[in-house]
């Protein structure tokens, strides 16, 4: 993977973002940059404000402090399906998926706001709203065809090992044609196989359709090969930002990372 | 020992003697149950949608007859007071979210519990403010003689009313199955916070939901008034929809409908055979005994989703 790719302006740029519940501090004047068609992966030991910042991103969370600036337009607070109709999708650290519906269904709900129709249209059963929602089907099609998950297409997805949800959450994420894509811990929990499948689709993704993508990883070597960008949190402060290869030599994150200058 | 023959053994016998008299109690039964199914129905669109009990259901059902009826008094021809009193309930879901749901969102169940039992009061008071508290009849000629179709009688009022439930089921099954907005109801109820996150505007589905409830309070309504007359004991009759969802387990459609069916079939044969052992009105209080049974074998209801805890 080649850094020189076409990395452009940068698309969403969050300043000064401070976030607190009560007493306790999730994030502390944390400035990031993502910019457009890379990958960033953002990074941290546990409870270091990682999730917490994608749900900053995406209306989840509205910070104390700080404001961010997506596609030029600058806002303090958005709310999730806000975030969701200017492009942003995501996905959870520990899958939210509509259990009870299909695959196929779980996907067709990311084409909901592509749909053009309102809502009194989209009650119906009949005419141009049925005829757009077969337009919508090819287009989910065409995901599952990509995810190769074509064989689970009418499976209730609580019926499905966690790998695959994943993968058709994953799917759910790419239906509504993001142009920002947030993935928690989207190799979290699966087989090196999996992984590999996983990292295989977000760089297509990535590469084929030009989708900018902020993922949360723990295993560093997925993180070292797929991403642009390496970001490193610790304790709700953003404490390296970089690429892969300066991030994994910079001591303060090899000490907050593994701990080992107390080891001596 | 005769009062134990006149329990377990009379009543069968009786059945055994005479089969056509107990399919007749059954269907009469079974229809009867059929508008206990749409009162539940209304119970588990809104309960499935926001996690809400909605306590108003009932007096949504007495509040969407009485505005029909009041309409049909005033001469407005049957077809308008239908539109009319929908766009009323799509007025009442508006209002609900901006004033009962939006400011409440987040809090805890029973906080939305207490908030519907507001609702009840503001309804059954507005209701008796604009229609007044007297009994309505209602008739819009749907007939009611009874007549005899394969040597069963059956009320024709019965089958219209489960030819009417029925079709608004159809309905329903297709509109929450095959379309968009079907599918975004679908997946509110499922999780919220992942329905938001793929842009789905709960305050808009909220309203849809409350407008479908309000629709299915209104067949109910009409349904209920013809045969009972429009009054404010209909809520009381709404009550039996309680029962029926412990059966048929909160958060299904079909468990509401075969619910619905099941105590109406139910209470009619107690009534009947057990009815003469046990002193008679057995119907009152048949659905929430076996309610009680029910939760002490499958407390989820027959098509509930099963609740497990991962620990």
């Amino acid at each position: 993977m080649t850094s020189a790719k076409r990395i452009g302006e940068v698309l969403l740029h969050a300043e000064g973002i401070s976030l607190s519940f009560g007493g306790v501090r999730a994030l502390t004047d944390i400035s990031l940059e993502i910019r457009e068609h890379e990958i960033l992966a953002i990074i941290g030991p546990n409870g270091a404000g990682k999730t917490s910042m994608l749900n900053v991103i995406n209306g989840f969370y509205h910070p104390q402090q700080g404001a961010i600036t997506y596609k030029g337009a600058t806002r303090r607070r958005m709310r999730p399906h806000q975030a969701a109709e200017q492009g942003i999708a995501r996905t959870f650290q520990n899958v939210a998926l509509f259990r009870g519906m299909t695959t196929l269904d779980n996907i067709m709900t990311g084409r909901l706001l592509r749909m053009r129709r309102n809502f009194l249209w989209q009650a119906l059963y009949y005419g141009p709203a049925l005829k757009e929602e077969l337009e919508h089907r090819e287009y989910a099609e065409r995901i599952i065809d990509f995810l190769e998950i074509q064989a689970i297409r009418r499976t209730p997805v609580g019926q499905l090992p966690y790998g695959l949800q994943k993968r058709v959450e994953l799917g759910r994420a790419l239906a509504m044609q993001p142009e920002l894509l947030l993935l928690d811990e989207p190799m979290a929990g699966m087989n090196v196989e999996e992984k590999e499948d996983m990292c295989r689709f977000i760089l297509d993704v990535n590469d084929e359709f030009g989708t900018t993508i902020a993922l949360i990883e723990h295993d560093m070597g997925v993180v070292m090969d797929i991403s642009d960008r390496v970001a490193v949190l610790d304790y709700g402060r953003k404490i390296a930002d970089g690429a892969p290869d300066a991030v994994r030599a910079n001591q303060t994150v090899i000490d907050a990372y593994l701990g080992v200058a107390r080891e001596a | 020992m005769a009062t134990l023959y006149a329990l377990f053994v009379d009543p069968f016998a009786q059945m055994w003697d005479n089969p056509e008299f107990l399919l007749e109690v059954v269907i009469g039964g079974l229809l009867s149950g059929v508008l206990y199914s749409l009162v539940a129905l209304g119970y588990v669109l809104i309960y499935k949608a926001s996690g809400v009990f909605n306590f108003a259901q009932g007096t949504m059902v007495l509040f969407a007859a009485l505005t029909f009826s009041g309409c049909i008094d005033l001469h407005v021809p049957i077809w308008l007071s239908f539109i009319i009193v929908i766009a009323v309930m799509v007025v009442l879901a508006f209002g609900i979210e901006r004033v009962v749901l939006r400011p409440l969102v987040n809090q805890e169940q029973i906080i939305l519990f207490m908030a519907t039992i507001g609702i009840t009061y503001f309804l059954r008071g507005l209701g008796q403010i604009v229609w007044g508290g007297n009994v309505r009849t209602l008739d819009i000629g749907l007939p009611k003689a009874p007549m005899i179709i394969g040597g069963v009688l059956v009320n024709a009022f019965d089958l219209v009313s489960a030819a009417a439930a029925g079709s608004l089921v159809a309905i329903l099954a297709v509109f929450f199955q095959k379309t968009a907005v079907g599918r975004a109801l679908r997946a509110v109820a499922d999780d919220h916070q992942a329905a938001q996150a793929v842009g789905i505007p709960l305050k808009t589905i909220w309203v849809i939901v409350w407008t479908t409830a309000g629709i299915v309070a209104l067949v109910a309504g009409i349904l209920w008034g013809t045969n009972l007359g429009v009054q404010f004991s209909i809520e009381l009759v709404a009550l039996k929809a309680l029962p029926v969802l412990i059966l048929g387990g909160f958060t299904s459609v079909p468990g509401a409908i075969v619910g619905g069916l099941i105590v109406g079939a139910g209470e009619k044969v107690a009534e009947v055979f057990w009815g003469p052992a046990l002193g008679g009105a057995i119907e009152d209080w048949f659905a929430y005994m076996l309610a009680l049974a029910f939760l002490l074998v499958r407390p989820q209801g027959l098509f509930g989703e099963r609740i497990i805890e991962r620990v």
